[in-house]
Protein backbone atom coordinates (compact mmCIF):
# COMPACT_ATOMS: atom_id res chain seq x y z
CA UNK A 1 0.00 0.00 0.00
CA UNK A 2 2.82 2.35 0.92
CA UNK A 3 4.66 1.61 -2.29
CA UNK A 4 1.50 2.41 -4.21
CA UNK A 5 1.11 5.70 -2.36
CA UNK A 6 4.74 6.61 -3.12
CA UNK A 7 4.05 5.77 -6.73
CA UNK A 8 1.07 8.10 -6.81
CA UNK A 9 3.06 10.90 -5.18
CA UNK A 10 5.67 10.50 -7.93
CA UNK A 11 3.03 10.79 -10.65
CA UNK A 12 1.56 13.80 -8.87
CA UNK A 13 4.91 15.57 -9.07
CA UNK A 14 5.02 14.85 -12.80
CA UNK A 15 1.47 16.15 -13.09
CA UNK A 16 2.27 19.41 -11.33
CA UNK A 17 5.35 19.89 -13.51
CA UNK A 18 3.19 19.30 -16.59
CA UNK A 19 0.66 21.83 -15.33
CA UNK A 20 3.42 24.40 -14.86
CA UNK A 21 4.78 23.90 -18.39
CA UNK A 22 1.43 23.91 -20.19
CA UNK A 23 0.01 26.91 -18.37
CA UNK A 24 3.23 28.94 -18.44
CA UNK A 25 2.55 30.83 -21.71
CA UNK A 26 -0.86 31.97 -20.44
CA UNK A 27 0.62 32.92 -17.09
CA UNK A 28 3.43 34.80 -18.81
CA UNK A 29 0.97 36.74 -20.94
CA UNK A 30 -1.11 37.88 -17.96
CA UNK A 31 1.89 38.55 -15.77
CA UNK A 32 3.58 40.65 -18.48
CA UNK A 33 0.43 42.67 -19.03
CA UNK A 34 0.68 43.98 -15.44
CA UNK A 35 4.42 44.68 -15.33
CA UNK A 36 6.15 48.02 -15.66
CA UNK A 37 8.16 48.65 -18.81
CA UNK A 38 11.40 48.46 -16.85
CA UNK A 39 10.54 44.98 -15.66
CA UNK A 40 9.47 43.93 -19.15
CA UNK A 41 12.59 45.18 -20.89
CA UNK A 42 15.08 43.93 -18.28
CA UNK A 43 17.36 41.05 -19.24
CA UNK A 44 16.45 39.19 -16.04
CA UNK A 45 12.73 38.45 -16.02
CA UNK A 46 10.40 39.38 -13.18
CA UNK A 47 8.12 36.41 -12.51
CA UNK A 48 5.34 38.12 -10.55
CA UNK A 49 4.45 41.80 -10.92
CA UNK A 50 4.29 42.71 -7.24
CA UNK A 51 3.30 46.29 -8.04
CA UNK A 52 0.91 45.73 -10.92
CA UNK A 53 0.20 48.57 -13.32
CA UNK A 54 -2.88 49.01 -15.50
CA UNK A 55 -1.05 51.30 -17.89
CA UNK A 56 -0.73 48.66 -20.62
CA UNK A 57 -4.45 47.98 -20.59
CA UNK A 58 -5.10 51.70 -20.93
CA UNK A 59 -2.63 51.86 -23.85
CA UNK A 60 -4.23 48.88 -25.56
CA UNK A 61 -7.76 50.23 -25.14
CA UNK A 62 -6.70 53.59 -26.53
CA UNK A 63 -5.20 52.08 -29.68
CA UNK A 64 -7.18 53.08 -32.75
CA UNK A 65 -10.17 50.89 -33.56
CA UNK A 66 -10.07 48.64 -30.49
CA UNK A 67 -13.65 49.26 -29.45
CA UNK A 68 -14.89 49.44 -33.06
CA UNK A 69 -13.29 46.12 -33.84
CA UNK A 70 -14.60 44.48 -30.67
CA UNK A 71 -18.04 45.68 -31.69
CA UNK A 72 -17.51 44.28 -35.21
CA UNK A 73 -16.49 40.94 -33.76
CA UNK A 74 -19.55 40.87 -31.54
CA UNK A 75 -21.91 41.73 -34.40
CA UNK A 76 -20.40 39.12 -36.71
CA UNK A 77 -20.33 36.41 -34.06
CA UNK A 78 -23.80 37.01 -32.62
CA UNK A 79 -25.52 37.17 -36.01
CA UNK A 80 -23.64 34.08 -37.21
CA UNK A 81 -24.52 32.10 -34.10
CA UNK A 82 -28.14 33.28 -34.10
CA UNK A 83 -28.79 32.23 -37.70
CA UNK A 84 -26.78 29.03 -37.38
CA UNK A 85 -28.65 27.87 -34.26
CA UNK A 86 -32.14 28.32 -35.70
CA UNK A 87 -31.41 26.72 -39.07
CA UNK A 88 -29.15 23.98 -37.71
CA UNK A 89 -31.63 23.00 -35.02
CA UNK A 90 -34.34 22.35 -37.61
CA UNK A 91 -32.00 20.21 -39.68
CA UNK A 92 -30.77 18.37 -36.58
CA UNK A 93 -34.36 17.48 -35.66
CA UNK A 94 -34.85 16.09 -39.16
CA UNK A 95 -31.67 14.01 -38.90
CA UNK A 96 -32.41 12.56 -35.49
CA UNK A 97 -36.18 12.07 -35.68
CA UNK A 98 -36.89 11.14 -39.30
CA UNK A 99 -35.65 8.68 -41.87
CA UNK A 100 -35.88 10.08 -45.37
CA UNK A 101 -34.42 9.57 -48.82
CA UNK A 102 -31.32 11.70 -49.18
CA UNK A 103 -30.55 11.54 -45.47
CA UNK A 104 -27.26 9.79 -46.11
CA UNK A 105 -26.25 12.34 -48.72
CA UNK A 106 -27.07 15.13 -46.29
CA UNK A 107 -24.92 13.52 -43.58
CA UNK A 108 -22.05 13.13 -46.04
CA UNK A 109 -22.30 16.82 -46.94
CA UNK A 110 -22.50 17.96 -43.32
CA UNK A 111 -19.39 15.99 -42.36
CA UNK A 112 -17.50 16.53 -45.60
CA UNK A 113 -17.94 20.30 -45.57
CA UNK A 114 -16.38 20.50 -42.11
CA UNK A 115 -13.27 18.83 -43.48
CA UNK A 116 -12.63 21.54 -46.06
CA UNK A 117 -9.63 23.62 -45.01
CA UNK A 118 -10.44 27.32 -44.67
CA UNK A 119 -7.34 28.27 -46.65
CA UNK A 120 -8.61 26.30 -49.65
CA UNK A 121 -11.77 28.37 -49.76
CA UNK A 122 -10.41 31.91 -49.56
CA UNK A 123 -10.11 32.35 -53.34
CA UNK A 124 -13.66 31.30 -54.34
CA UNK A 125 -15.33 33.03 -51.40
CA UNK A 126 -13.36 36.22 -52.02
CA UNK A 127 -14.15 36.27 -55.73
CA UNK A 128 -17.84 35.48 -55.27
CA UNK A 129 -18.28 38.04 -52.49
CA UNK A 130 -16.46 40.62 -54.62
CA UNK A 131 -18.96 39.94 -57.41
CA UNK A 132 -21.80 40.80 -55.02
CA UNK A 133 -19.92 43.77 -53.53
CA UNK A 134 -19.74 42.12 -50.12
CA UNK A 135 -15.98 42.43 -49.70
CA UNK A 136 -15.06 44.69 -46.78
CA UNK A 137 -18.54 44.30 -45.27
CA UNK A 138 -19.50 42.43 -42.11
CA UNK A 139 -22.30 40.71 -44.06
CA UNK A 140 -19.72 38.99 -46.22
CA UNK A 141 -17.83 37.72 -43.18
CA UNK A 142 -21.05 36.50 -41.55
CA UNK A 143 -21.93 34.51 -44.68
CA UNK A 144 -18.48 32.95 -44.71
CA UNK A 145 -18.62 32.06 -41.02
CA UNK A 146 -21.99 30.38 -41.59
CA UNK A 147 -20.30 27.90 -43.94
CA UNK A 148 -18.42 26.61 -40.91
CA UNK A 149 -20.94 27.19 -38.13
CA UNK A 150 -23.92 25.55 -39.86
CA UNK A 151 -22.55 22.04 -40.50
CA UNK A 152 -20.80 21.97 -37.14
CA UNK A 153 -23.98 22.94 -35.32
CA UNK A 154 -26.15 20.49 -37.25
CA UNK A 155 -23.88 17.62 -36.35
CA UNK A 156 -23.42 18.57 -32.69
CA UNK A 157 -27.11 19.33 -32.06
CA UNK A 158 -28.03 16.03 -33.68
CA UNK A 159 -25.91 14.35 -31.00
CA UNK A 160 -27.61 16.28 -28.22
CA UNK A 161 -31.11 15.47 -29.50
CA UNK A 162 -30.25 11.78 -29.79
CA UNK A 163 -29.14 11.91 -26.16
CA UNK A 164 -32.73 12.53 -25.06
CA UNK A 165 -34.69 9.34 -24.37
CA UNK A 166 -37.38 8.75 -27.02
CA UNK A 167 -39.75 7.39 -24.36
CA UNK A 168 -40.26 10.86 -22.85
CA UNK A 169 -41.64 12.26 -26.08
CA UNK A 170 -43.68 9.15 -26.79
CA UNK A 171 -45.19 9.28 -23.30
CA UNK A 172 -46.27 12.85 -23.89
CA UNK A 173 -47.87 11.88 -27.20
CA UNK A 174 -49.67 8.95 -25.61
CA UNK A 175 -50.99 11.39 -23.02
CA UNK A 176 -52.63 13.29 -25.89
CA UNK A 177 -49.94 15.77 -26.79
CA UNK A 178 -49.51 16.60 -30.45
CA UNK A 179 -46.15 16.01 -32.02
CA UNK A 180 -45.46 19.73 -31.88
CA UNK A 181 -46.66 19.93 -28.25
CA UNK A 182 -44.35 17.10 -27.27
CA UNK A 183 -41.59 18.84 -29.12
CA UNK A 184 -42.12 22.22 -27.47
CA UNK A 185 -42.75 20.99 -23.93
CA UNK A 186 -40.46 17.94 -23.72
CA UNK A 187 -37.72 18.10 -26.34
CA UNK A 188 -36.93 21.80 -26.33
CA UNK A 189 -36.28 22.23 -22.59
CA UNK A 190 -34.19 19.07 -22.51
CA UNK A 191 -32.08 20.07 -25.48
CA UNK A 192 -31.60 23.65 -24.24
CA UNK A 193 -28.26 22.93 -22.53
CA UNK A 194 -27.05 21.37 -25.77
CA UNK A 195 -28.19 24.46 -27.69
CA UNK A 196 -26.27 26.68 -25.28
CA UNK A 197 -23.13 24.56 -25.50
CA UNK A 198 -23.24 24.42 -29.29
CA UNK A 199 -23.87 28.13 -29.67
CA UNK A 200 -21.06 29.01 -27.28
CA UNK A 201 -18.71 26.79 -29.20
CA UNK A 202 -19.78 28.36 -32.48
CA UNK A 203 -19.28 31.73 -30.78
CA UNK A 204 -15.72 30.84 -29.82
CA UNK A 205 -14.75 29.49 -33.26
CA UNK A 206 -16.09 32.60 -34.97
CA UNK A 207 -14.48 34.95 -32.44
CA UNK A 208 -11.10 33.24 -32.96
CA UNK A 209 -11.31 33.09 -36.76
CA UNK A 210 -8.51 34.91 -38.53
CA UNK A 211 -7.87 34.09 -42.18
CA UNK A 212 -11.24 35.07 -43.69
CA UNK A 213 -11.48 38.23 -41.64
CA UNK A 214 -7.96 39.10 -42.78
CA UNK A 215 -8.78 38.48 -46.44
CA UNK A 216 -12.24 40.03 -46.55
CA UNK A 217 -11.91 43.10 -44.32
CA UNK A 218 -9.29 45.70 -45.14
CA UNK A 219 -10.46 48.84 -43.34
CA UNK A 220 -9.21 49.31 -39.77
CA UNK A 221 -12.73 50.32 -38.79
CA UNK A 222 -14.28 47.21 -40.35
CA UNK A 223 -11.94 44.58 -38.95
CA UNK A 224 -12.52 41.99 -36.25
CA UNK A 225 -10.57 41.89 -33.04
CA UNK A 226 -8.27 39.01 -34.09
CA UNK A 227 -7.14 40.97 -37.15
CA UNK A 228 -6.72 44.05 -34.96
CA UNK A 229 -4.50 42.03 -32.62
CA UNK A 230 -2.45 40.57 -35.48
CA UNK A 231 -1.64 44.09 -36.72
CA UNK A 232 -0.95 45.34 -33.20
CA UNK A 233 2.83 45.34 -33.48
CA UNK A 234 2.64 47.60 -36.50
CA UNK A 235 5.91 48.77 -37.95
CA UNK A 236 7.41 50.52 -34.93
CA UNK A 237 10.91 49.49 -34.01
CA UNK A 238 10.54 49.27 -30.25
CA UNK A 239 7.95 46.60 -29.53
CA UNK A 240 5.46 47.56 -26.83
CA UNK A 241 5.28 44.06 -25.30
CA UNK A 242 3.28 45.20 -22.29
CA UNK A 243 0.48 46.66 -24.37
CA UNK A 244 0.59 43.67 -26.73
CA UNK A 245 0.14 41.25 -23.83
CA UNK A 246 -2.63 43.40 -22.34
CA UNK A 247 -4.39 43.40 -25.72
CA UNK A 248 -3.90 39.63 -26.03
CA UNK A 249 -5.39 39.12 -22.60
CA UNK A 250 -8.40 41.25 -23.49
CA UNK A 251 -8.95 39.29 -26.72
CA UNK A 252 -8.74 35.96 -24.91
CA UNK A 253 -10.95 36.80 -21.93
CA UNK A 254 -14.41 36.33 -23.51
CA UNK A 255 -13.33 33.05 -25.07
CA UNK A 256 -11.79 31.67 -21.89
CA UNK A 257 -14.81 32.58 -19.78
CA UNK A 258 -17.25 30.97 -22.22
CA UNK A 259 -15.06 27.97 -22.72
CA UNK A 260 -14.80 27.23 -19.02
CA UNK A 261 -18.60 27.35 -18.82
CA UNK A 262 -19.28 24.76 -21.51
CA UNK A 263 -16.14 22.66 -21.66
CA UNK A 264 -17.65 19.55 -20.08
CA UNK A 265 -20.61 19.38 -22.41
CA UNK A 266 -18.76 20.09 -25.62
CA UNK A 267 -16.01 17.52 -25.13
CA UNK A 268 -18.67 14.97 -25.99
CA UNK A 269 -19.97 16.91 -28.96
CA UNK A 270 -16.49 17.33 -30.37
CA UNK A 271 -15.69 13.69 -30.58
CA UNK A 272 -19.04 13.01 -32.18
CA UNK A 273 -18.54 15.76 -34.74
CA UNK A 274 -15.74 18.04 -35.68
CA UNK A 275 -14.93 21.69 -36.04
CA UNK A 276 -13.06 23.18 -38.89
CA UNK A 277 -9.67 24.10 -37.52
CA UNK B 1 -59.02 22.35 -39.67
CA UNK B 2 -62.01 22.17 -37.30
CA UNK B 3 -64.54 23.24 -39.95
CA UNK B 4 -63.04 20.89 -42.48
CA UNK B 5 -63.30 18.03 -40.00
CA UNK B 6 -66.97 18.88 -39.38
CA UNK B 7 -67.97 18.31 -42.99
CA UNK B 8 -65.92 15.20 -43.60
CA UNK B 9 -67.36 12.62 -45.94
CA UNK B 10 -65.83 9.21 -46.31
CA UNK B 11 -64.12 10.18 -49.51
CA UNK B 12 -62.65 13.42 -48.26
CA UNK B 13 -61.43 11.80 -45.03
CA UNK B 14 -59.57 9.30 -47.08
CA UNK B 15 -58.11 12.03 -49.20
CA UNK B 16 -57.19 14.13 -46.20
CA UNK B 17 -55.39 11.21 -44.59
CA UNK B 18 -53.24 10.58 -47.60
CA UNK B 19 -52.54 14.30 -47.88
CA UNK B 20 -51.48 14.45 -44.27
CA UNK B 21 -49.33 11.38 -44.78
CA UNK B 22 -47.78 13.13 -47.72
CA UNK B 23 -47.40 16.20 -45.53
CA UNK B 24 -45.67 14.20 -42.83
CA UNK B 25 -43.26 12.80 -45.41
CA UNK B 26 -42.38 16.35 -46.42
CA UNK B 27 -41.59 17.43 -42.85
CA UNK B 28 -37.91 16.33 -42.78
CA UNK B 29 -37.31 17.97 -46.15
CA UNK B 30 -38.86 21.20 -44.93
CA UNK B 31 -36.62 21.02 -41.86
CA UNK B 32 -33.37 20.54 -43.78
CA UNK B 33 -34.32 22.89 -46.62
CA UNK B 34 -33.05 26.12 -44.97
CA UNK B 35 -29.62 24.65 -44.21
CA UNK B 36 -29.36 23.11 -47.67
CA UNK B 37 -30.44 26.36 -49.30
CA UNK B 38 -28.04 28.55 -47.36
CA UNK B 39 -25.12 26.13 -47.76
CA UNK B 40 -25.82 25.85 -51.47
CA UNK B 41 -25.73 29.62 -51.85
CA UNK B 42 -22.72 30.38 -49.66
CA UNK B 43 -20.64 27.28 -50.35
CA UNK B 44 -22.02 25.35 -53.30
CA UNK B 45 -22.03 28.34 -55.61
CA UNK B 46 -18.50 29.47 -54.62
CA UNK B 47 -17.19 25.94 -55.22
CA UNK B 48 -18.80 25.97 -58.66
CA UNK B 49 -17.11 29.34 -59.26
CA UNK B 50 -13.84 27.88 -58.01
CA UNK B 51 -13.87 25.29 -60.77
CA UNK B 52 -14.78 27.92 -63.37
CA UNK B 53 -12.13 30.42 -62.25
CA UNK B 54 -9.45 27.72 -62.21
CA UNK B 55 -9.98 27.39 -65.97
CA UNK B 56 -9.73 31.14 -66.54
CA UNK B 57 -7.23 33.92 -66.52
CA UNK B 58 -8.64 35.81 -63.55
CA UNK B 59 -6.60 38.68 -62.12
CA UNK B 60 -7.47 42.07 -60.64
CA UNK B 61 -8.75 43.36 -64.01
CA UNK B 62 -11.05 40.37 -64.40
CA UNK B 63 -12.12 40.70 -60.76
CA UNK B 64 -13.36 44.23 -61.41
CA UNK B 65 -15.10 43.19 -64.65
CA UNK B 66 -16.46 40.08 -62.90
CA UNK B 67 -15.51 38.13 -65.95
CA UNK B 68 -12.54 35.86 -66.63
CA UNK B 69 -10.98 34.67 -69.88
CA UNK B 70 -11.16 30.92 -70.53
CA UNK B 71 -7.70 29.39 -70.88
CA UNK B 72 -8.39 25.69 -70.33
CA UNK B 73 -6.08 23.76 -68.04
CA UNK B 74 -3.29 26.33 -68.30
CA UNK B 75 -3.38 27.23 -64.57
CA UNK B 76 -3.11 23.59 -63.54
CA UNK B 77 -0.28 23.11 -66.00
CA UNK B 78 1.82 25.95 -64.61
CA UNK B 79 1.16 24.93 -61.01
CA UNK B 80 2.04 21.28 -61.61
CA UNK B 81 5.21 22.32 -63.44
CA UNK B 82 6.18 24.67 -60.62
CA UNK B 83 8.82 23.10 -58.39
CA UNK B 84 7.65 25.40 -55.57
CA UNK B 85 4.32 23.56 -55.55
CA UNK B 86 5.93 20.14 -55.17
CA UNK B 87 8.40 21.34 -52.54
CA UNK B 88 5.58 23.00 -50.62
CA UNK B 89 3.43 19.88 -50.84
CA UNK B 90 6.24 17.68 -49.56
CA UNK B 91 7.13 20.16 -46.80
CA UNK B 92 3.50 20.40 -45.72
CA UNK B 93 3.09 16.62 -45.60
CA UNK B 94 6.24 16.21 -43.50
CA UNK B 95 5.23 19.12 -41.30
CA UNK B 96 1.72 17.72 -40.77
CA UNK B 97 3.07 14.23 -40.05
CA UNK B 98 5.49 15.57 -37.44
CA UNK B 99 2.81 17.70 -35.78
CA UNK B 100 0.27 14.89 -35.74
CA UNK B 101 2.74 12.37 -34.34
CA UNK B 102 3.91 14.73 -31.59
CA UNK B 103 0.37 15.78 -30.68
CA UNK B 104 -0.98 12.24 -30.54
CA UNK B 105 1.95 10.70 -28.65
CA UNK B 106 2.26 13.47 -26.06
CA UNK B 107 -1.51 13.80 -25.76
CA UNK B 108 -1.92 10.07 -25.10
CA UNK B 109 0.91 10.14 -22.55
CA UNK B 110 -0.82 13.01 -20.73
CA UNK B 111 -4.10 11.06 -20.75
CA UNK B 112 -2.34 8.02 -19.27
CA UNK B 113 -0.78 10.28 -16.65
CA UNK B 114 -4.18 11.80 -15.76
CA UNK B 115 -5.47 8.34 -14.82
CA UNK B 116 -2.64 7.92 -12.32
CA UNK B 117 -3.04 11.26 -10.55
CA UNK B 118 -4.75 12.12 -7.28
CA UNK B 119 -8.08 13.84 -7.87
CA UNK B 120 -6.91 17.35 -6.98
CA UNK B 121 -3.84 17.17 -9.22
CA UNK B 122 -5.99 15.79 -12.02
CA UNK B 123 -8.40 18.70 -11.67
CA UNK B 124 -5.45 21.10 -11.68
CA UNK B 125 -3.96 19.59 -14.84
CA UNK B 126 -7.29 19.37 -16.72
CA UNK B 127 -8.06 22.94 -15.66
CA UNK B 128 -4.73 24.03 -17.13
CA UNK B 129 -5.43 22.07 -20.31
CA UNK B 130 -8.82 23.75 -20.71
CA UNK B 131 -7.16 27.13 -20.27
CA UNK B 132 -4.69 26.29 -23.05
CA UNK B 133 -7.48 24.89 -25.23
CA UNK B 134 -9.42 28.12 -24.98
CA UNK B 135 -6.53 30.42 -25.89
CA UNK B 136 -7.28 31.96 -29.33
CA UNK B 137 -4.59 31.07 -31.91
CA UNK B 138 -3.82 34.72 -32.71
CA UNK B 139 -3.29 35.40 -29.00
CA UNK B 140 -1.04 32.35 -28.68
CA UNK B 141 1.05 33.59 -31.60
CA UNK B 142 1.63 36.94 -29.90
CA UNK B 143 2.59 35.23 -26.64
CA UNK B 144 5.06 33.04 -28.57
CA UNK B 145 6.50 36.16 -30.22
CA UNK B 146 7.08 37.67 -26.80
CA UNK B 147 8.41 34.52 -25.13
CA UNK B 148 10.93 33.82 -27.90
CA UNK B 149 12.01 37.34 -28.83
CA UNK B 150 15.74 37.76 -29.44
CA UNK B 151 16.33 40.59 -26.98
CA UNK B 152 15.10 39.11 -23.72
CA UNK B 153 12.76 36.21 -24.49
CA UNK B 154 11.96 34.23 -21.37
CA UNK B 155 12.54 30.91 -23.16
CA UNK B 156 16.18 31.82 -23.76
CA UNK B 157 16.53 32.87 -20.13
CA UNK B 158 15.05 29.64 -18.76
CA UNK B 159 17.09 27.39 -21.07
CA UNK B 160 20.28 29.21 -20.09
CA UNK B 161 19.45 29.03 -16.38
CA UNK B 162 18.72 25.30 -16.68
CA UNK B 163 22.18 24.89 -18.27
CA UNK B 164 20.73 23.43 -21.44
CA UNK B 165 23.22 25.65 -23.22
CA UNK B 166 23.99 29.31 -23.77
CA UNK B 167 20.84 30.73 -25.28
CA UNK B 168 21.55 34.37 -24.48
CA UNK B 169 19.85 36.38 -27.25
CA UNK B 170 19.43 33.23 -29.32
CA UNK B 171 17.36 33.80 -32.46
CA UNK B 172 14.82 31.00 -32.94
CA UNK B 173 13.78 32.11 -36.40
CA UNK B 174 16.98 32.01 -38.46
CA UNK B 175 16.34 29.01 -40.75
CA UNK B 176 13.20 27.64 -42.40
CA UNK B 177 13.56 24.55 -40.28
CA UNK B 178 13.75 26.45 -36.99
CA UNK B 179 10.84 28.66 -38.01
CA UNK B 180 8.66 25.66 -38.75
CA UNK B 181 9.88 23.95 -35.58
CA UNK B 182 8.67 26.96 -33.58
CA UNK B 183 5.32 26.78 -35.39
CA UNK B 184 5.21 23.11 -34.42
CA UNK B 185 5.69 23.91 -30.72
CA UNK B 186 2.86 26.42 -30.98
CA UNK B 187 0.49 24.04 -32.78
CA UNK B 188 1.25 21.03 -30.59
CA UNK B 189 0.79 23.12 -27.44
CA UNK B 190 -2.58 24.30 -28.68
CA UNK B 191 -3.76 20.88 -29.88
CA UNK B 192 -2.66 18.81 -26.88
CA UNK B 193 -5.64 19.58 -24.61
CA UNK B 194 -8.23 18.31 -27.09
CA UNK B 195 -6.30 15.08 -27.66
CA UNK B 196 -5.42 14.52 -24.01
CA UNK B 197 -8.94 15.11 -22.70
CA UNK B 198 -10.57 13.02 -25.42
CA UNK B 199 -8.20 10.09 -24.92
CA UNK B 200 -8.68 10.41 -21.17
CA UNK B 201 -12.44 10.11 -21.67
CA UNK B 202 -11.85 7.02 -23.81
CA UNK B 203 -9.59 5.52 -21.14
CA UNK B 204 -12.49 5.55 -18.69
CA UNK B 205 -14.12 2.95 -20.98
CA UNK B 206 -11.29 0.49 -20.33
CA UNK B 207 -12.64 -2.23 -18.02
CA UNK B 208 -10.68 -2.02 -14.75
CA UNK B 209 -11.25 -5.72 -13.98
CA UNK B 210 -9.32 -6.62 -17.11
CA UNK B 211 -6.41 -4.38 -16.19
CA UNK B 212 -6.28 -5.78 -12.66
CA UNK B 213 -6.58 -9.36 -13.87
CA UNK B 214 -3.70 -8.80 -16.26
CA UNK B 215 -1.63 -7.26 -13.47
CA UNK B 216 -2.36 -10.17 -11.14
CA UNK B 217 -1.28 -12.53 -13.89
CA UNK B 218 2.04 -10.70 -13.75
CA UNK B 219 1.78 -8.75 -16.99
CA UNK B 220 4.13 -5.79 -17.20
CA UNK B 221 2.45 -2.40 -17.46
CA UNK B 222 3.69 -2.03 -21.05
CA UNK B 223 1.96 -5.30 -22.03
CA UNK B 224 -1.19 -4.27 -20.16
CA UNK B 225 -1.22 -1.07 -22.19
CA UNK B 226 -0.69 -2.87 -25.50
CA UNK B 227 -3.11 -5.75 -24.94
CA UNK B 228 -5.85 -4.28 -22.78
CA UNK B 229 -5.86 -0.48 -22.97
CA UNK B 230 -4.84 0.20 -26.56
CA UNK B 231 -7.54 -1.89 -28.27
CA UNK B 232 -10.23 0.03 -26.38
CA UNK B 233 -8.92 3.49 -27.24
CA UNK B 234 -7.87 2.71 -30.83
CA UNK B 235 -11.10 3.97 -32.47
CA UNK B 236 -10.77 7.32 -30.68
CA UNK B 237 -7.10 7.57 -31.58
CA UNK B 238 -7.97 6.89 -35.22
CA UNK B 239 -10.53 9.70 -35.30
CA UNK B 240 -8.15 12.09 -33.56
CA UNK B 241 -5.35 11.19 -35.97
CA UNK B 242 -7.40 11.82 -39.09
CA UNK B 243 -8.79 15.07 -37.68
CA UNK B 244 -5.30 16.25 -36.75
CA UNK B 245 -3.93 15.38 -40.19
CA UNK B 246 -6.61 17.52 -41.81
CA UNK B 247 -6.13 20.45 -39.45
CA UNK B 248 -2.35 20.44 -39.61
CA UNK B 249 -2.28 20.03 -43.39
CA UNK B 250 -4.50 23.07 -43.90
CA UNK B 251 -3.03 25.21 -41.12
CA UNK B 252 -2.59 28.91 -41.88
CA UNK B 253 -2.95 31.31 -38.96
CA UNK B 254 -0.11 30.04 -36.78
CA UNK B 255 2.66 29.72 -39.40
CA UNK B 256 1.61 32.89 -41.24
CA UNK B 257 1.61 35.06 -38.14
CA UNK B 258 4.47 33.46 -36.21
CA UNK B 259 6.89 33.42 -39.14
CA UNK B 260 5.51 36.84 -40.07
CA UNK B 261 4.19 38.13 -43.35
CA UNK B 262 7.54 39.76 -44.14
CA UNK B 263 9.42 36.49 -43.64
CA UNK B 264 7.29 33.94 -45.49
CA UNK B 265 9.29 32.80 -48.51
CA UNK B 266 9.18 29.96 -50.99
CA UNK B 267 11.66 28.28 -48.63
CA UNK B 268 9.22 27.98 -45.73
CA UNK B 269 5.83 27.91 -47.48
CA UNK B 270 3.16 25.59 -46.18
CA UNK B 271 0.25 24.76 -48.49
CA UNK B 272 -2.16 27.30 -47.00
CA UNK B 273 0.40 30.11 -47.17
CA UNK B 274 1.51 29.18 -50.70
CA UNK B 275 -2.10 29.40 -51.85
CA UNK B 276 -2.65 32.70 -50.01
CA UNK B 277 0.48 34.31 -51.45
CA UNK B 278 0.12 33.04 -55.03
CA UNK B 279 -3.62 33.52 -55.32
CA UNK B 280 -4.68 36.35 -53.05
CA UNK B 281 -1.63 38.53 -52.42
CA UNK B 282 -0.54 38.48 -56.07
CA UNK B 283 -4.19 38.73 -57.16
CA UNK B 284 -3.79 35.78 -59.56
CA UNK B 285 -7.12 34.23 -58.65
CA UNK B 286 -7.16 31.76 -61.54
CA UNK B 287 -3.88 30.21 -60.46
CA UNK B 288 -4.99 30.41 -56.82
CA UNK B 289 -8.17 28.55 -57.73
CA UNK B 290 -6.16 25.79 -59.40
CA UNK B 291 -3.99 25.44 -56.27
CA UNK B 292 -7.14 25.43 -54.11
CA UNK B 293 -8.63 22.57 -56.11
CA UNK B 294 -5.42 20.55 -55.89
CA UNK B 295 -5.33 21.19 -52.14
CA UNK B 296 -9.00 20.25 -51.67
CA UNK B 297 -8.47 17.02 -53.63
CA UNK B 298 -5.54 16.08 -51.39
CA UNK B 299 -7.55 16.89 -48.27
CA UNK B 300 -10.49 14.85 -49.57
CA UNK B 301 -8.18 11.89 -50.04
CA UNK B 302 -6.77 12.35 -46.53
CA UNK B 303 -10.21 12.59 -44.95
CA UNK B 304 -11.79 9.48 -46.48
CA UNK B 305 -11.11 7.38 -43.37
CA UNK B 306 -12.62 9.91 -41.00
CA UNK B 307 -15.66 10.75 -43.08
CA UNK B 308 -16.53 7.09 -43.64
CA UNK B 309 -16.35 6.39 -39.94
CA UNK B 310 -18.53 9.37 -39.08
CA UNK B 311 -21.11 8.45 -41.73
CA UNK B 312 -21.37 5.01 -40.17
CA UNK B 313 -22.08 6.67 -36.81
CA UNK B 314 -24.63 8.95 -38.43
CA UNK B 315 -26.43 6.10 -40.15
CA UNK B 316 -26.69 3.77 -37.20
CA UNK B 317 -28.13 6.34 -34.80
Amino acid sequence: MNARRAHRAGWNVVGIALFAVTVFPVFWMISTAFKTNDQINALTPTWFPLHPTLQHFRDALNKPFFWTDVKNSLVVVLVTVGIAMVLAFLAAVALSKYRFTGRKLFIILVIGVQMLPGAGLIIPLYVVLARFHEVNTLTGVILVYLTGALPFSVWTLRGFILGIPKELEEAAMVDGSTRFGAFARILLPLVAPGLVATSVFAFITSWNEYIFARVLLNDGSKQTVTVWLSYFLGTSRQTDWGALMAASTLTAVPVVVFFLLIQRRIAFGLTAGAVRG
Amino acid sequence: MATAAGTTTKWSRHRRLSLSRLGRGAVPYALVAPVVGVMGAILGYPIYSLVRISLQRYGLFELIRHHGVYIGLHNFGTVLHDSVFWHTLLRTLVFAAANVALTLVIGTLIALLLVRLSTWVRLLVTGGLVLVWSTPPVVAVQVWNWMTNVQNGVVNYILTELHVGNYFQHNWYTTSFSQLAMVTTLIVWGALPFVAITVYAALSQVPQELVEAAEIDGARSWRVFLDVTLPVITPVILILTSLSILWDFGVFTQPYLLIGQAHVTTGNYLMGIYLFEEGYVRADFGRGAAISILMLVIVAALSVVYVRRMIKIGEVT
